[in-house]
């Protein structure tokens, strides 16, 4: 049978993954949001094996509102995204570097 | 190893595959590919937990919307491709050091040693009449249910901040544009001047048409 361990696993290696793409990918702030996309997902792949191990159906509600707030922020973040674009003509993360405060 | 472990394990896999060639790829559309595939081989997993309903909702709302959104604005905006890759070596050394230490972390925490089959055994399966969408959806009217009103607020909100944010109103030299406002608050007075003058008699036009014949 499939042991909680290889969900919890399974999850580190996602959160691994999407970590290094953040370190990684540091001229495309897509790829960045897209990372922080999988980031979400590791997490909600803990709380799904948690909420079928412990026969508790409050964990799948919860992923419920993370994906919802997750759809939010997407939405958002590309449309600051497509501004960046728009008065910069790059969507370099270090040319962001000059919004100081 | 069951069929049932078999499956987790290719889906798992697939899903690890799919990230790290989505981090590595040099095309943000391809990118975006992956992530997709990552996406459905996740919600694969998910329902091997016995979570039917998020696992479809998962392709549903991440495959179907937020990752079309994705593709929508890949497309839009003029990437040079050649430029993005430059400085991913170097940072190649600093991101692996950090997410294999990060990884052999959580690996301590939550192994088998700690959260493996004799900690934690199996939950029972659920029969054919076990409905996950039911089971999910009575606490989430009932006990979550003011949580579930404020997150279609914050869907709300983002629906009104997405649009605002990218609304772009070009000066009127341009384009005309039809202000309601201004429409509706305008009076006669505004458009129409009455006049006090003389009355003029006009010239009889006939007989000067006749004395040019």
């Amino acid at each position: 049978m499939i042991a909680l361990s290889d969900y919890l696993v399974f999850g580190a290696v996602l959160f691994m993954i999407s970590m290094a793409g953040i370190f990684l990918n540091r001229k495309n702030i897509i790829i960045l949001l897209m990372s922080i996309e999988l980031l979400l997902l590791a997490v909600n792949t803990n709380l799904v094996a948690f909420s079928h191990y412990l026969n508790d159906v409050t964990g799948q509600i919860f992923v419920f509102f993370i994906m919802t707030v997750a759809a939010a922020e997407a939405a958002i973040g590309l449309a600051i995204i497509v501004l960046v674009f728009r008065n910069r003509k790059s969507i370099n993360v270090d040319d962001l570097g000059s919004m100081k405060g | 190893m069951t069929f049932l472990q078999f499956i987790f394990y290719v889906l798992a896999g697939i899903a690890a595959i799919s990230g790290l060639m989505m981090i590595s790829v040099k095309n943000p559309v391809k990118a975006a590919l992956w992530l997709v595939l990552a996406f459905i081989s996740t919600a694969g997993v998910w329902l091997t937990a016995q979570a039917e309903f998020l696992g479809l909702v998962l392709i549903l709302v991440y495959v179907g919307a937020v990752m079309v959104l994705f593709l929508f604005v890949v497309m839009m905006l003029d990437i040079n491709v050649a430029q993005i890759k430059e400085g991913f070596t170097r940072y190649l050394p600093l991101g692996v050091l950090v997410s294999i230490a990060i990884f052999a972390l959580m690996y301590l925490v939550l192994g088998p040693d700690r959260f493996g089959l004799s900690h934690y055994p199996s939950p029972q399966e659920f029969g054919a009449n076990y409905s996950n969408t039911k089971a999910i959806a009575v606490p989430l009217y009932t006990t979550h249910a003011y949580a579930f009103i404020l997150a279609a607020v914050l869907l709300l909100v983002g629906i009104i901040a997405a649009i605002t944010l990218t609304l772009r109103r070009r000066p009127t030299t341009e384009v005309l544009y039809q202000d309601i406002d201004k429409q509706v608050k305008v009076r006669a007075e505004d458009r129409f001047r009455m006049v006090k003058m003389d009355a003029v008699v006009e010239a009889d036009v006939k007989k000067e048409e006749g004395k040019d014949e």
